[in-house]
C-alpha cells in the first residue's frame, strides 16, 4: 500500500546527528546495492537452477524459521509509455490489492494470517519484489505471491482507492523541497530520454490511468527471461526449486520491453532554479559517470568516498559543515543504471548561503579534478570501504539486497570474493586520472528549489 | 515507533510458538545478560554471531525533556558538539578515526534518551570503547566550533521542521497537547533560544547529566558477556562515578479537562488531512497490561489497509486517500496517540465527523476476538522479521534499559502481549480516546493570511538560469 504521509507523529521527535542520505536517495534505492558488496567469511552464494529453469542465488541460512527472497524484473519506470507515466509505480502499489478470488480486503486479511510480507517497488531500471515468510507458512504464502505477480485483480474500486492515494502523494511530493529538485534535475540532464520522466506520473497520468494500463505494464515487464531472484534463510536448494518453480513458472517466458537508448546528461552545463517559498534551499547538482562495468568506476566510486560519500569524514562534509556551519546535509554518491551513470550530489543550505555552498563544492569538486588529493585521503578511503564491507552483510534481508544488486548488475558470486581486492588496488594515480576524466565541472547539472540567493559570494 | 523487543533467537522462538498457540502463556528464556560496573554503568550484551560485527551504543537517561526552560535544543546540540575534541582527539577526528577503522558512527536525541552508536568489525570494539569512555568526561570546546555547530543545527531544524509542513503542524500540536510536561517543547529546540545556545550551556548539561552511573553500554553482535565486561572494565570502569549526576525531576501535566484544536495553514501541505494527538500512559506509568493493549489497540485502529480507519474512510465512505495512526508508549513519563486522515475531497469537516464515528464505535463496542487475534500475530510477525538486524536489537534494548525497564520486561513482551483480551483493548480505547486528552489539528494547503478555504493554492514554478 503507498501511503501519503505528510506527518508521521513519531518521525520529528527525534533529532539526529546526520540526516540518513537514504531518505534524499529514496527514488535509487533499490539498486543502490551494486556498488559495495561483499562479504564476509563464511557465507556460501549457491547457483540454484529450478526443475523449470528458473535461477536464483541462494545463501542458505538456517538458524532462523524465515526467509528472505528478493526478486527483480527489468523496466521499472523506463518502461512507462509515453502519457502513462507513473504506471509502474502504481502496479507497485496494485498488487496486495486482490488477486485470483481473492478481493482487497480478503487478500490482506490472508497475508495477515500468514505472517507474510509482501511488497514492490520500482527503479527506473527495474521492478523489484520482496518477500519474507515464516517457515512454517512459506508453502501457503508462496502462493500467494504467485497470484499477486499472475492473477492481480485491479478492481475499478480498488484502481479508485489507490488512485486517491497516489493522487495525495503527488500533490505532497509536488511542494517537497527535496523531491522537486530530484525530478528537475533528471528532468533537465536527460530531457527527451525515459530517464527524464517523472516515476510516479504527473496528477493527469495518474487520474486517467486505467485497470487495462496497469494489466497491459504487468504482462509486457514480468517474465521469466530479465527474472532475478535471491534468496536468504531457512530453505534447501531442493525446496527453494519447488517455490520458484510455483511462484514464477507461469510467467511468460519474454518480457515485451520498449528499447531504452543508452544516454548521459546533457553536457555543458545547467543551473535550473524552481522557485518556493522555504526559510532553506535544497539542490542537487551532478553531471555523468562511467558505466558499471567500466575499469574505471571502482576508482570514481573511493574518489566518491574522499569527496562526499557517507559519513562525516569526507572533504565536502568538512568544508561545507565542519569549517562553515552552512548545511547539515551534504553528500554525493556515484549511481550507475543501465542505460547511464550519474555522479551526484546534494545540499541544503538557508537562502541566502545557496550560493556560497554551490561555490565551496565547485571549488572543491575542481580541486579534486586538478588532482588535489592525498594518499592519506587515498589510504583512509580504502581502509573503511575494505573494513566495512561486512556491516552491509549482517542481516538476511541486507544480505539478499546486496546480492540482487550484483546480479542486477550482471556480476556472478564470485564479485563478493574479488571485491576488496578491487579496491585496493585502486592507486592515487588511477585516482587523479578518473577525478579528471570524471569531475568535468563545467558539465555540472545544478538544480535548487527555494528562494535562493546566487550572486558570487565570498569565500569564508 | 520503537517498541520493544528481545534478542533475535529468542524472540524468534518464542513468537513462532506464540503465533501458533496465542492464548497460551510462554515464559521468556533471556539472551541478553545484563551487569553493573562498580561505577555504576550498566552494560547490556546481546550476542549475534551470524557476522563478524559488532553495534556498540551508549545511552544517558538523559533527553530533551531534561533541559532546563528557555534552553532548548541544548540535549540535542550537546550531542553535535560531543564530536568535536577531548585532550585525546583532535577537533573532528572522532568520526574519522572510526571511518579509518571501517566503522560507522552517528547519534541521536530524544526526549528522554541521548544515544552514541557505531557499528565495526569487532575486533575493533576496544578502541571505539576507549574513545567513547573519553569523550564521556573529557569534552573540549572552543566558541567558535561551537558557534559553527549551531549553525549546523538551525539549518538541520530547517530541513526537518521549518521546509515541513507536516512537521510543523506536529510541532505546534505536541506543544498543545501537554500542559506543563517539557514534552511539548521540540527535541530540535526553538529557533529562537536556539539561536543562544552557548558553549557554557553546553557544558553546564554536559557535566550535570554526563556520566557512567548515568550511562547504560549496549553491545550487539559477536561478543560475549564474558569479552564485553572484560574490556567494558578497562576502558569505562575506570572513571570515577559522578556522586553529583543529577536524575530527572520533571514538572508534570495537571488532568486534561477540555479538547484542544487548531489549524495549520501552509500553501505547501498538500491535501487537507486530519490529525488527532491523545495523551496515554507509557509502557513506564501504565497500569500491567494497559500498554500492550494500547499497541494491539492502534494496531486494529489505525493500521495498515485492514485497520478500522482506513476501512471506514478509505474504503467505504471514500472520505479519506489515506490514514494511519500509531501509539508510541516508550517514553518515561507519558505516551501518546496519534491518528491522522489525509482527506481525497478537503472536506476535513466530514472526515472529522467519520473518524469520530470510528472511535465512538470502538469505545462502545470494543474489538473482535478474530481482529485481536490478528493483531498479535502481526505485532509479533514484525517483532520477529525486525529481529534480524542486530541494530534494531540493539536499540530496542538500551532504549527500553535507559526509560526503566527490565530486561524481564523487555523479554517478557511477547507474553505480556498475549495475554491482553478484547475487554482490555475496549478498556483503553474507552478511557484513552476521550476528547478531553486530545489535540485535533488540521493541515490546511492554503496560504496563511487569515482567509477562508478552498482559495488558490501557489504552485512552484520554474524558470531556468544559464
Amino acid at each position: 500500500m503507498v501511503a501519503a504521509r505528510p506527518l508521521r507523529s513519531t518521525a520529528w521527535r527525534v533529532a539526529s546527528r546526520r540526516m540518513g542520505i537514504a531518505a534524499s536517495l529514496a527514488t535509487l534505492a533499490a539498486a543502490f546495492v551494486a556498488t559495495f558488496s561483499p562479504s564476509a567469511n563464511a557465507m556460501k552464494i549457491q547457483t540454484v537452477k529450478s526443475p523449470g529453469g528458473i535461477e536464483a542465488w541462494l545463501v542458505e541460512e538456517h538458524a532462523v524459521p524465515m526467509m528472505a527472497m528478493r526478486f527483480a524484473f527489468d523496466g521499472g519506470s523506463s518502461q512507462d509509455p509515453a502519457g502513462k507515466e507513473g504506471v509502474a509505480n502504481f502496479v507497485t502499489a496494485m498488487l496486495d490489492e486482490g488477486a485470483g478470488d481473492l478481493v482487497s480486503r480478503d487478500f490482506q486479511e490472508r497475508m495477515e494470517d500468514l505472517s507474510m510480507r509482501m511488497n514492490y517497488e520500482e527503479a527506473k531500471d527495474a521492478f523489484y519484489g520482496n518477500f519474507e515468510t515464516l517457515t512454517a507458512n512459506r508453502d501457503e504464502a508462496a502462493k500467494l505471491l504467485k497470484l499477486a505477480l499472475t492473477k492481480p485483480r485491479f478492481d475499478q474500486d480498488a484502481v479508485e482507492r489507490i488512485r486517491q492515494q497516489l493522487l495525495a502523494s503527488l500533490a505532497y511530493a509536488a511542494r517537497d523541497p527535496d523531491k522537486v529538485a530530484q525530478n528537475e534535475w533528471y528532468a533537465v540532464a536527460f530531457a527527451g530520454h525515459p530517464y527524464a520522466r517523472p516515476a510516479n506520473g504527473t496528477e493527469a497520468t495518474v487520474g486517467k490511468m486505467t485497470g487495462a494500463d496497469l494489466e497491459s505494464y504487468r504482462k509486457r515487464v514480468f517474465a521469466k527471461d530479465t527474472l532475478k531472484v535471491v534468496a536468504v534463510g531457512d530453505i534447501t536448494p531442493e525446496q527453494l526449486g519447488k517455490l520458484l518453480d510455483e511462484v514464477f513458472g507461469d510467467l511468460p517466458d519474454k518480457a515485451e520491453l520498449a528499447p531504452v537508448a543508452k544516454t548521459n546528461p546533457v553536457s555543458g552545463g545547467r543551473q535550473t532554479v524552481v522557485d518556493m517559498n522555504v526559510p532553506q534551499s535544497v539542490a542537487v547538482f551532478g553531471l555523468g559517470a562511467m558505466p558499471r562495468k567500466d575499469p574505471d568506476f571502482m576508482a570514481a566510486f573511493v574518489l566518491n568516498q574522499i569527496l562526499g560519500g557517507g559519513g562525516f569524514a569526507s572533504k565536502l562534509m568538512e568544508e561545507v559543515r565542519e569549517k562553515r556551519g552552512l548545511a547539515y546535509s551534504v553528500y554525493t554518491y556515484v549511481y550507475p543504471f543501465q542505460h547511464t551513470s550519474i555522479f551526484s550530489g546534494g545540499v541544503a543550505t538557508r537562502n541566502d548561503m545557496m550560493g556560497q555552498s554551490l561555490d565551496i563544492i565547485r571549488a572543491e569538486l575542481k580541486k579534486m579534478a586538478d588532482g588535489d588529493v592525498s594518499q592519506t585521503d587515498l589510504d583512509n578511503a580504502k581502509s573503511y570501504l575494505i573494513g566495512s564491507y561486512p556491516l552491509r552483510f549482517d542481516t538476511n534481508a541486507k544480505i539478499a539486497s546486496q546480492l540482487l544488486g550484483l546480479r542486477m548488475d550482471g556480476f556472478g558470486p564470485e564479485y563478493v570474493d574479488n571485491r576488496n581486492a578491487m579496491v585496493a588496488a585502486v592507486t592515487l594515480d588511477d585516482l587523479k586520472r578518473v577525478a579528471k576524466r570524471l569531475l568535468e565541472t563545467q558539465n555540472l547539472i545544478v538544480t535548487i528549489v527555494g528562494k535562493p540567493t546566487l550572486q558570487q559570494a565570498k569565500k569564508g | 515507533m520503537l517498541k520493544l523487543g528481545v534478542s533475535r533467537p529468542t524472540i524468534t522462538a518464542m513468537a513462532l510458538f506464540m503465533l501458533a498457540f496465542a492464548h497460551q502463556t510462554v515464559s521468556a528464556e533471556p539472551r541478553a545478560s545484563e551487569f553493573k560496573l562498580s561505577n555504576g554503568m550498566e552494560v547490556v550484551v546481546i550476542p549475534d554471531h551470524r557476522a563478524p560485527v559488532v553495534t556498540h551504543m551508549v545511552w544517558y537517561k538523559v533527553g530533551a525533556a531534561d533541559e532546563p526552560k528557555g534552553v532548548s535544543g541544548i540535549a540535542h546540540f550537546l550531542e553535535h558538539l560531543m564530536f568535536k575534541s577531548t585532550d585525546k582527539i583532535a577537533v573532528g577526528d572522532f568520526s574519522k578515526i572510526i571511518s579509518k577503522l571501517g566503522g560507522q558512527d552517528n547519534a541521536f536525541t530524544g526526549q528522554d534518551v541521548t544515544a552514541y552508536h557505531q557499528r565495526i568489525s569487532k575486533d575493533q570494539l576496544k578502541t571505539l570503547m576507549e574513545m567513547e569512555a573519553d569523550r564521556m568526561t573529557h569534552l573540549r570546546l572552543t566558541n567558535d566550533e561551537v558557534a559553527t555547530e549551531r549553525q549546523v543545527i538551525i539549518e538541520e531544524r530547517r530541513s526537518r521542521i521549518d521546509n515541513n509542513p507536516g512537521a510543523r503542524l506536529d510541532e505546534q500540536m505536541n506543544a498543545a497537547l501537554y500542559l506543563s510536561h517539557p514534552y511539548g517543547v521540540p527535541v530540535i529546540g526553538w529557533a529562537h533560544e536556539m539561536a543562544n545556545l552557548s558553549r557554557e550551556d553546553a557544558l553546564r548539561f554536559y557535566k550535570r547529566y554526563y556520566a557512567p552511573n548515568n550511562a547504560i553500554l549496549v553491545v550487539a553482535g559477536d561478543v560475549t558477556a564474558e569479552e564485553v565486561k572484560r574490556l567494558a572494565e578497562e576502558t569505562y570502569g575506570k572513571i570515577p562515578a559522578n556522586p553529583e549526576v543529577e536524575t530527572r525531576a520533571r514538572p508534570q501535566d495537571p488532568p486534561h479537562i477540555v479538547p484542544r484544536r487548531l489549524t495549520l495553514k501552509d500553501p505547501r501541505a498538500g491535501n487537507a488531512s486530519f490529525h488527532r494527538y491523545y495523551v496515554a500512559p507509557s509502557y513506564v506509568t501504565a497500569k500491567p497490561g494497559e500498554a500492550e493493549a494500547l499497541d494491539l489497540l492502534m494496531k486494529i485502529l489505525a493500521d495498515g489497509a485492514t485497520s478500522r480507519l482506513y476501512r471506514k474512510l478509505v474504503v467505504e465512505d471514500k472520505l479519506a486517500a489515506t490514514t494511519g495512526g500509531d501509539y508510541s508508549g516508550y517514553s518515561l513519563d507519558s505516551g501518546a496517540i496519534s491518528l491522522y486522515a489525509v482527506s481525497g475531497n478537503g472536506d476535513l469537516k466530514a472526515v472529522e465527523a467519520d473518524v469520530d464515528s470510528v472511535l465512538d464505535e470502538i469505545r462502545t463496542n470494543g474489538v473482535t476476538k478474530l481482529e485481536l487475534e490478528r493483531a498479535k500475530k502481526s505485532l509479533l510477525a514484525d517483532y520477529i522479521y525486525d529481529s534480524d538486524n542486530q541494530a534494531n536489537l540493539a536499540r530496542r534494548y538500551g532504549w527500553a534499559v535507559a526509560i526503566g525497564r527490565s530486561i524481564d520486561q523487555v523479554e517478557g513482551w511477547p507474553a505480556a502481549l498475549s495475554k491482553v483480551t478484547a475487554d482490555d483493548v475496549k478498556k483503553v480505547a474507552d478511557e484513552y480516546l476521550d476528547a478531553r486528552r486530545s489535540v485535533t489539528g488540521w493541515l490546511l494547503p492554503e496560504p496563511d493570511d487569515g482567509k477562508a478555504a478552498g482559495e488558490h493554492v501557489e504552485k512552484p514554478v520554474a524558470h531556468t538560469r544559464s
